[in-house]
Parts: structure tokens; sequence; C-alpha cells
């Protein structure tokens, strides 16, 4: 494209990088971090998307990530990113291992609007998340909370442990509201806690108990995590049943 | 400006050049989808070559695997930012196609369509001189339902995105109408190259 060098390119819809800087490093849980990031030019973002970073080295080179929002859509103009550490990875060993507070990060978004709730999106709606697939689906259930409305969630959320449940506690108090949100938890490498909750990987018969939770048939679900993971829930939810028009997915690759 | 502490992994010297910018290269083969994976029984799949409404061919899947064939091997590349290299696909060009429907490309555009309701626009000019397929067959074997199976559209040098999995049609459109991504930010052409991930890019 050829431009006007000393003008900046306002084209519309252009997603511009920004530096964030980082003012928050959480340990979520024993793989996963939050880092809350301050945007100088903060954007509105639905619940669901995604941002990409651009990390780049003193000679140029350059990688770049998608990483789903966390937080719900507000105007604190700061997002919460939660970052697993995936063993020899270019991007997430960075964050956790070199990134500190006062950091530049570059960033632009936001990207994706098709695995997304709004508020005025009706119900029924079924989340399944796994590992860090749960990100885009809590940016969700805090908005839901944020915002006051009582649309029926159930969120089923696999793990590997109770510890490695990502926002586990804050999941359960909004689950103990009794306000419509309700939570699901298997944990595949250790026994459930909780009566309701599985020990194994998902599996139509536990898709079927979860949708019994719910009066009507969901209006939407959406499932996050790794392709494996996504494959097997999606596959799931149509073996018990479930239109595949309703389905939305998002893979982590 | 260099972000702090970030040296980055370089692709080897040898495949450096073959590499986007802000790609890396994977040894892996990631499926992205924004919908659960359709099962489509072959004896029900077909594949519909069309004109604005109008149906110009239909194929079954019998006779789209009796056109001539035609042999990949490409570097592809997915906008959310890996690339593959040298991987091996087998279908029907996009040549061929048109040869075995006795049609000029009457517009500049076309969308392609899929089975569970996918779209996306590729002008026809990156469809044609060798340049794209319907693919069948990856890596010497039928094609994964995850992965696109029975067939995909094969557009190498664009990202990925363009390359719609579980394709079942090609329709010619007056002007270059946005497909499923597009309508959602994404950009019209994608050319990895030139780092057209998003509109306005
Ligand atoms: C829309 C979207 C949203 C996402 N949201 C999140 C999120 O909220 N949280 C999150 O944690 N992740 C998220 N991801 C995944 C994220 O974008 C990255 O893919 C992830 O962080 C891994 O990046 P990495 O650079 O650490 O690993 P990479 O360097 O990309 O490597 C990934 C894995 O492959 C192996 N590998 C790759 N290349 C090579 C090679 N050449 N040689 C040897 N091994 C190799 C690595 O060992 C590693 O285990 C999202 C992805 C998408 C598409």
């Amino acid at each position: 494209m050829t431009t006007n060098t000393s003008t900046p390119d306002l084209h519309p819809g252009r997603l511009q990088w920004q530096s964030a800087v980082i003012t928050a490093i959480v340990p979520r849980t024993a793989r996963i971090k939050s880092f809350f990031l301050r945007l100088p030019q903060p954007f509105d973002f639905l619940a669901g998307q995604h941002v990409d970073v651009r990390l780049s080295a003193e000679d140029g080179y350059q990688a770049q990530r998608s990483y789903s929002i966390a937080s719900a859509p507000d105007a604190s103009g700061e997002i919460e990113l939660a970052i697993e550490r995936l063993e020899d990875g270019e991007v997430s060993p960075f964050f956790h291992d070199i990134a500190v507070v006062g950091d530049e990060i570059e960033l632009r978004g936001p990207i994706g609007g098709y695995f997304v709730w709004s508020i005025g999106d009706a119900g029924p709606i079924v989340l399944i998340g796994g590992g860090s697939g749960l990100v885009p689906l809590v940016s969700m259930i805090r908005h839901r909370a944020n915002q006051r409305v009582n649309t029926p969630f159930v969120l089923l959320a696999s793990a590997r442990t109770w510890d490695d449940v990502l926002y586990r506690d804050e999941l359960l108090q909004y689950a103990a509201r009794q306000d419509g949100f309700q939570l699901v938890l298997t944990t595949t490498r250790e026994g459930a806690r909780r009566p309701g909750d599985f020990e194994r990987r998902i599996d139509r018969q536990m898709i079927a108990s979860m949708l019994a939770c719910l009066s009507q048939t969901p209006r939407q679900c959406l499932v996050c995590g790794s392709n494996p993971f996504v494959e097997a829930a999606s596959q799931a939810l149509i073996a018990a049943a479930v239109n595949a028009d309703v389905i939305r997915t998002e893979r982590y690759g | 400006m260099a972000t702090r502490g970030f040296g980055g992994r370089r692709p080897p010297r040898d495949t450096a050049g073959r590499i986007p910018p802000g790609q890396s290269a994977t040894d892996g083969f990631p499926v992205l989808a924004a919908t659960p994976t359709p099962y489509i029984p072959l004896d029900q799949w077909s594949f519909t070559l069309k004109v604005g409404p109008r149906t110009v061919a239909t194929w079954n899947w019998e006779q789209f695997n009796a056109l001539p064939r035609t042999q990949f091997t490409r570097d592809i590349h997915c906008v959310t930012k890996w690339t593959k290299l040298d991987t091996i696909w087998e279908g029907v060009s996009i040549d061929d196609l048109l040869k075995a429907a006795g049609l000029e490309p009457p517009t500049k555009f076309t969308l392609a369509h899929s089975y569970g309701g996918y779209s996306t626009n590729v002008p026809i000019d990156d469809l044609t001189g060798g340049k794209a397929m319907v693919a069948l067959r990856y890596d010497g074997k039928p094609l994964e339902p995850d992965h696109g199976g029975p067939a995909r559209l094969l557009v190498p040098h664009l990202y990925f995105w363009k390359s719609a999995k579980w394709v079942n049609g090609l329709q010619f459109t007056q002007r270059d109408e946005a497909g499923f991504w597009e309508l959602r930010g994404y950009h019209m052409r994608g050319d990895p190259w030139k780092e057209e991930r998003f509109a306005g890019d």
C-alpha cells in the first residue's frame, strides 16, 4: 500500500498496534498467569474477542500470537490476558519467565466477531472450556455478572486437577449466587470434589447430564480449547442431539 | 520498538526466506474452525459451480474424482500465525474445473461455499493459472474431516482461511462480496507476504 509516511493511516476499521504496559502479573494456576495491560488507546470489545500480541527482537525479528481477553468489557482501559506456559514455546515462556510489571507489550484488537456473547443474546448458553480455553468464556461469565442479567448459563470446565481449574474460586462464587449460572467441573487426573462434578474426559453422557440442568435446549454452545478437546466436546454435543448450527468453536491450534 | 528481553526463535537459515512476517514454522498441522467438524457421507457429497444464482455444473463424488488430477507441494500460512512448509496435496485444479464445465470466468470475483455455512471470497485471478485446487488428498491420503475433508479449497499463496474446508461450491459474483471471516473484519484478499490479516492492513 502506498501511503504518505508523514500522516498516520486512519483507514476506518483499521486495527492499530499500540504499546500496552503491564500493570500486574497474577499467577492463576501452576501453568497459567494473568497479565493486566493498560491500553494507551482503549477500545470497546465484545466478551470472547481476542488481541494479537507482537514481540520484537533487537534486530527487528517479530513474533505474533493471539490471546483471548479474560476481562469483561468495561471502561477501565485495562485488559486481562491469561497465558498458559507451553514448554519450548516462543511467546508464552517469554511472558512467564521474562516479562515484568512496567514492560511494554505491543498489541492490537479487538479481533474476532463470531466467538462472542453480548447481554442481548438470549440463553440458555452452554459454555465448554478446557485448560486455557476457559479464558474467553470467563470474559462472558464476568460480563453477565457485571451487567446483572440472569441469562441461563451452564459452564462445563475441564482441567487436569482441581487446582488447574482456571478462575476456580471466582467461578464457584458466581455459582453460589444461584442466579442462573451453573458450574460443572470435570477433572481428568483427580477425583471429583463436588456432587455433580465428573472425573473423566468429556463424553456424550456428561454432556447429556449437563444439558439436563437446563429447562430448555441451548440457544448457543461455545466451545474453546485445544483442537482435540474442541473436537471431542463438539461431537459429544452433536451426539447429545444438539443442532450443529448452534455450536461455535474457538480452537487454540 | 524492541520488546525488553525478547530474543525470539529464529527459523533455520535455509527456510528463513519462506516464513512470512509474524509467522512461525510448525511441524504439526493445527486445526482451526469456527464450527464443529461436519462429517459428510461421500454418497451425499456434491460440488456446484454457479454464476450468480444460476447453477452451471454439478458433480457428485464419483464424477468429481474422475476429473483430471493435479499435485501441489506448497507452503501454507494460517492467520493464527503458523506456517507449514512443503505440504503435499492432490486434487482438481480450478483451471481443470472450469474447463470441465466449459466456462470462461464471467466475472473477476468468486465466493467459495462450504458445508456448515462457511464462505470466503477469492478473486478469480488467485484461483486460475495453476494457483489453486479443490484438494481431495493430503500427504498421500484422503483428506481427514478435521482438515476439511472430503474436499477443501486450497489457495496456498493466501492466508489459509481462504482455503475453505468442506467446500461444496464455487460461485462467481459481480462484486467482491465478503465471506464469513471477511464480514468479521478479516482482509478481503489475505496475502501473507503483505501481512493482509485484517481490513485496512
Ligand atoms: C484465537 C486464539 C486465542 C487464544 N487465546 C489464548 C489464551 O487466552 N491463552 C493462552 O494461553 N493461549 C491462547 N491461544 C494460543 C496462543 O496464541 C499460542 O498459540 C500459545 O500461547 C503458544 O504460543 P508459544 O509461542 O508459546 O508456542 P509456540 O512457539 O507457538 O509453540 C507451540 C508448541 O509447539 C511446539 N513447537 C512449535 N514450533 C516448534 C518448533 N519449530 N520446534 C519445536 N517445537 C515447536 C512448542 O514446543 C510448543 O509446545 C490462543 C490462540 C488463538 C488462535
